[in-house]
């Protein structure tokens, strides 16, 4: 019993992060229908700029924000530079580009940060706590507080502000929202950024449980991805469940059954999904009156 | 003023526009009637700047907005209600309308309340629907939402594409009605697109006969309701001899 509220606590907090990733997917696929391969990407240098710029001397409150802001503007410079003027070429073009974008980032990060892994302290440094049996680690809190947190902002983000109406609008009907004067093209560009800030936040938060190296991004990313499929690929809320399931079911295979197995059967349950529920667990049902 | 010289559209390497001439005067109504595959929608959507002209220029109030990009050409007073609607379905019938003026809407925030008002007196049928979704609206009323959004950026002029398709027969003439509201109240000027021949000509004040990408026959109202090639072909009366 102890092991299992261990397993869920262990699930949720990986999960969390892979939500994180799996809404940087939903962002970027729904307003440029791009599957943007370099997501994991993000999450490299979001944890290693934040190792160096605590190796610089930051406290942890400044390095965080500063890591996630750099990532983003890497965000925002790789959208204008790779993607948007070739914008107008099939999405399976793009789409490849993102692959290279990734090896490059890849090769960017080893020539910077080297083939060792590197260390991130935890955010919280506390004591476990202990709840029914279970160790909770500080740490693991933290990054659920702040997964609800930026889900708050997320959605205060779309559904409350008018940018947030005008991205769902290009999302929804680019052409139309074109009409409405707004610039497309821009969008992308936001959504790259917002993409590639919730990827460095995962970054961050991951880092200190398994290590930050330049090779991490193929990993989390492909999880992010997985997490997306089971959601669904256009909604937010289905991205977070896909994601928080993902990493409860990695935990208690990895627990009940062997680690060893654990990346197996979450990528099982990929195809299991693209086999019986290709469009997600969670997506809405796509009607329209016409 | 609305002038187009010599205008010519290519999608791909098939050419779809042939050298379209065509203007509109302050506080009139046109109306551009063809068959399907004419280039009706072509036409509309090359003026909108959804196409980059392959000839030819597009000048409002003397000046050129061809070759600007969609958005850039709204912002410059030009709004067109594209066919089949096209409303936001995820979005509520206010953000729809609010988008509607997007590309004024920092510079014209405080206005906002009072262009929503302007919309709703046109259609109150909208009001009670303000805060559902646009998917779930008839598709009367997403007709009417579509119009209102094109308005909310209180446009010089304002495109209309078949806004009859698929409507009941009552409900195309409550948007008939409004036209002539608009044209009367805001001086807009309207270019009517059509398959719904007769509605057209019901509003129109002039109406250009397009067929295979090129304007064969361009008159008043009353002209073209007479003339014997419009009667047989689309009005639906045999030619007498």
């Amino acid at each position: 019993m102890d092991s299992m509220v261990q397993y869920l606590v262990t699930g949720l907090t990986v999960g969390s992060i892979y939500a994180l990733m799996a809404i940087g997917f939903v962002a970027i696929y729904n307003i440029t229908g791009i599957l943007n391969f370099a997501q994991g990407e993000f999450a490299m240098i979001g944890a290693l700029s934040c190792v160096s710029f605590v190796n610089w001397g930051l406290p942890m409150v400044a390095a965080i924000p500063a890591a996630v802001m750099l990532t983003a503007l890497i965000g925002f410079i790789i959208e204008r530079t790779a993607i948007f003027p070739v914008r107008n070429r099939s999405v399976i073009t793009l789409i490849v580009i993102t692959i290279g974008l990734s090896t490059f980032i890849k090769g960017i990060g080893l020539i910077i940060w080297g083939t060792s892994p590197h260390t991130l302290q935890p955010v919280v440094k506390a004591e476990p706590i202990k709840l029914f049996g279970a160790v909770i680690n500080p740490q693991s809190l933290f990054i659920f507080l702040t997964v609800l947190v930026l889900l708050v902002i997320l959605y205060v983000f779309f559904d409350k502000t008018f940018i947030g109406s005008a991205l769902k609008a290009s999302e929804k009907n680019p052409r139309a929202a074109s009409l409405m004067g707004i610039n497309t093209s821009s969008m992308s560009a936001l959504s790259f950024t917002l993409a590639a800030a919730l990827g460095a936040i995962a970054g961050i938060m991951i880092a200190p449980l398994t290590d930050a190296t330049y090779e991490m991004g193929f990993l989390i990313g492909l999880k992010g991805f997985v997490a997306m499929v089971i959601g669904g690929v256009n909604n937010i809320p289905g991205a977070v469940v896909g994601g928080l399931l993902l990493g409860v079911i990695e935990s208690f295979s990895g627990g009940l059954i062997s680690t060893f197995y654990s990346d197996a059967i979450a990528f099982g349950i990929l195809l299991l999904i693209l086999f019986f529920k290709p469009t997600g667990l969670f997506s809405k049902a796509a009607g329209e009156r016409v | 003023m609305f002038h187009v010289t010599g205008l010519s559209t290519h999608i791909g390497k098939i050419q779809i526009l042939h050298s379209i001439d065509l203007y509109v005067e302050r506080g009139e109504i046109v109306s551009v009637i063809g068959a399907n595959g004419a280039g009706k929608s072509t036409l509309l959507n090359t003026l909108a700047g959804l196409y980059t002209p392959s000839a030819g220029t597009v000048a409002l109030e003397r000046e050129v907005i061809s070759g600007l990009p969609a958005y850039k050409v709204v912002a410059k007073g030009l709004s067109l209600v594209p066919e089949g609607r096209q409303i936001f379905p995820n979005l509520t019938v206010r953000e729809n309308l609010l988008l509607g003026m997007y590309s004024r809407y920092y510079k014209e925030k405080k206005q906002t309340k009072e262009r929503i008002d302007m919309v709703l007196d046109m259609f109150p049928g909208l009001k009670k629907h303000l805060d559902n979704l646009g998917g779930n609206l008839s598709g009367g009323e997403q007709q009417m939402l579509a119009i209102g959004r094109g308005l909310m950026s209180q446009p010089k002029i304002i495109l209309l594409d078949e806004p009859s398709m698929g409507l009941a027969p009552k409900i195309v003439n409550d948007i008939l009605e409004i036209l002539l509201r608009i044209k009367k109240e805001m001086g807009t000027m309207i270019i009517l697109v059509e398959q719904n021949v007769k509605a057209a000509l019901k509003v129109a004040d002039r109406v250009y006969v397009l067929e295979h990408g090129s304007i064969i026959l361009h008159g008043t109202k009353e002209e073209i309701s007479m003339n014997p090639q419009v009667k047989s072909a689309y009005l639906g009366m045999k030619m007498t001899s």
